[in-house]
């Protein structure tokens, strides 16, 4: 076998796994940008993926998702900064980035023609995945997505769901490090969609594998340990969800009162509060909403007939981060992506 | 169905208990089994799509037995006695049974691009040759294997089946079909859209068979036909292949070096193994191209 002079002691990194994989960094991104033309679409982001974690990237459409992940896939280069993906950077030792990654992109990129065991051979060959591993580990991730009873079916008479997962378990055959899934679950119904997560929860559980994906839905993006809201090419909010939900402070109360107008009026003038009809009931946000709750039976004096309490939601949190709902930024960035896509045709 | 259940239990064990695949580093290994599973899937497709194979093999057959017998009533008054016209075009329509199968085989390039495979085997940690080699040789194995249907009716042309001139036939269908998939694969690197492919590969390959010598003799032509026929590559395969279905017909050395004279470049005759080096060179031209194309493709 041929050593590289940039593959540092291959032997010894065999023995103890990548040598990023060590210090339990599985990605880290160093003020990464990267431009199309005039159209900057990352702004130089930093961040880190410890070993192991789900991490999420939310945000619009064009936001720099969809870029940031293609340099980190070694599909596109970076136009400064740098990226590290298994310990590996992403430009100077990229076939090395390639073994250690398992793909699974927004559109198909499955042989239609080929069984679903035959694009999975097709696989192991490419990735040079050990031929006494081969069968017994097609068997493991076919399983995984539940679809060993189908290996022999032509990929084109797969549903989209089932397409995906078996793209999902087409990433993991060579038992990548860290599996990126770039929007895994767009253009399919809500069903499969949450039927995919179960996959993808079931896989962290059974793999010590590095999840990173992209979403644009906020409901997708509760079940990543950790999310970067990603706007306008820049990394503006990065935590747990939880934690952001907490950085929005403010939890959401909603009472039924027997008169709604002297309850606001009430709420005012008791709690300086401002609240408004929404969904048909008095709305309004406090911090610690449960704590409040017992002060307002106490204060009020028009009857509550109920009460709820709800916690932010992530759109709440992309609302207070990004100035504006995710629906609303995903119509302007339409624009921007025009304008890149016009760039990225000039350059050719 | 017994056995499921069987297969049940199997599993069951074999999740709890982790594989461990370790990818190994890219070497020469590696890009070999690359090149061994991109040859392959051109064959299952092949195997599989049994349309185009018939679908290709409808002009070359209307070629041989229904211009060839209309035309042999003219054409075979200029023929010594005993030589059919189907006999002195066979090796043209040998050679055009392989044009558009290695060409479509490179096509494919073009769909699994739209259809996103392509994508799959670019981020694979492998190097782009192994990818276009593979590609390359998976287009020459289907043609050839194309060819050798049309070998088969060679009874039905008057060529022997001598086990000596079935070889150099393949042989040579295979040089052939090796240097067409390049030149598709090439093109097909550049070339994103499939009507775009269609329309250009149609347009060269009908002025490359008609200029090739496929159905009359590359002797006593104008000057300007001349020139051309010598700047067709096609050329150099059909005369050699030509050249070989004569040697094999018992008609006399002066009937064989009028129907196959070889190719001449002013009044030298190119030898049969330079004709072939000629087309040889020209592939792994094509083949460099194409992989330095790929190459440069994200």
């Amino acid at each position: 076998m041929t050593l590289h002079a940039n593959e540092p002691a291959p032997a010894a990194a065999a023995a103890a796994g990548p040598p990023g994989l060590a210090d339990g960094v599985a990605v880290s991104v160093t003020r990464l940008s990267k431009r199309y033309g005039d159209v900057e679409a990352v702004r130089g982001i930093d961040f880190e993926v410890p070993v192991g974690e789900t991490f999420g990237f939310l945000g619009p459409n064009g936001a720099g998702k969809s870029t940031t992940i293609k340099i980190l896939c070694t599909l596109a280069r970076p136009t400064s900064g740098s990226a590290q993906v298994a310990g590996h950077d992403v430009v100077a030792e990229r076939d090395a980035v390639r073994r250690n990654i398992g793909l699974v992109f927004q559109d198909t990129t499955l042989d239609s023609y080929l069984t679903a065991a035959q694009n999975l051979r097709f696989h192991a060959e490419l990735y040079a995945v050990p031929k006494a591993a081969v069968e017994a580990r097609m068997r493991q991730v076919l399983d995984m997505v539940g679809l060993w009873e189908r290996r022999n079916s032509l990929v084109s008479t797969f549903s989209g769901g089932m397409q995906r997962r078996l793209e999902i378990a087409r990433g993991l055959l060579h038992a990548p490090h860290v599996l990126f899934l770039d929007e895994p679950t767009v253009g399919l119904d809500p069903q499969t969609r949450s039927s995919i997560w179960e996959y993808i929860n079931d896989l962290k559980r059974r793999e010590d594998i590095t999840i990173f994906l992209t979403t644009h839905y906020m409901d997708e993006a509760e079940n990543c340990d950790r999310i970067a809201i990603i706007d306008h090419g820049q990394i503006v909010a990065i935590d747990t969800p939880e934690a952001l939900k907490a950085s929005v402070g403010k939890d959401r109360v909603q009472i039924n009162t027997a008169d709604d107008q002297q309850a606001m009026a009430e709420l005012a003038e008791v709690f300086g509060i401002e609240a408004k009809i929404a969904e048909g009931a008095v709305t309004f946000a406090v911090s610690s909403g449960e704590q409040f709750v017992p002060q307002l039976f106490a204060r009020l004096t028009v009857p509550i007939r109920s009460v709820s309490v709800s916690r932010p939601s992530l759109d709440d949190v992309f609302m207070s981060y990004t100035g504006s709902t995710i629906r609303d930024a995903e119509a302007s960035a339409t624009d921007s992506m025009r304008a890149m896509a016009a760039a990225w045709r000039r350059r050719r | 169905m017994a056995t499921s259940t069987a297969e049940a239990t199997t599993t069951a064990a074999e999740l709890t208990e982790k594989i461990r695949v370790a990818v190994p580093e890219r070497g020469l290994r590696q890009d070999i089994r690359a090149v061994g599973i991109v040859w392959r899937r051109e064959l299952i497709r092949f195997r599989t799509d049994r349309l185009r194979a018939i679908t290709s093999l409808i002009q070359p057959v209307l070629f041989l037995f229904v211009l060839g017998t209309g035309l042999s009533t003219l054409a075979g008054r200029g023929l010594p006695a005993g030589v059919n016209f189907k006999t002195f075009i066979y090796p043209g329509v040998l050679a055009m049974s392989v044009l558009f199968t290695a060409i479509f085989s490179a096509a494919s390039i073009v769909w699994d691009r739209e259809f996103g495979f392509l994508r799959e085997m670019l981020v694979a940690p492998v190097s782009r040759a192994a990818l276009v080699i593979g590609k390359c040789l998976g287009g020459a194995t289907v043609a050839t294997l194309q060819g050798i249907v049309m070998l088969a009716l060679a009874g039905f042309a008057g060529v022997p089946y001598s086990l000596g001139l079935m070889a150099t036939l393949i042989c040579e269908l295979l040089l052939l079909s090796f240097t067409l998939t390049a030149f598709g694969v090439m093109m097909a690197a550049r070339i994103k859209q499939m009507q775009a492919f269609m329309a250009l590969t149609q347009m060269l390959v009908m002025p490359l068979f008609f200029l090739s010598g496929a159905l009359y003799p590359l002797s006593n032509l104008p000057a300007w036909l001349t020139v051309l026929t010598r700047i067709d590559p096609l050329t150099y395969i059909v005369a050699p292949m030509r050249t070989a279905v004569f040697s094999h017909l018992n008609i006399g050395p002066l009937a064989e070096h009028i129907l196959a004279p070889g190719v001449t470049w002013w009044g030298w005759t190119v030898p049969v193994l330079f004709s072939l080096a000629i087309v040889a060179a020209m592939g792994f031209a094509l083949l460099g191209v194409a992989i330095a194309e790929f190459r440069r493709t994200e």
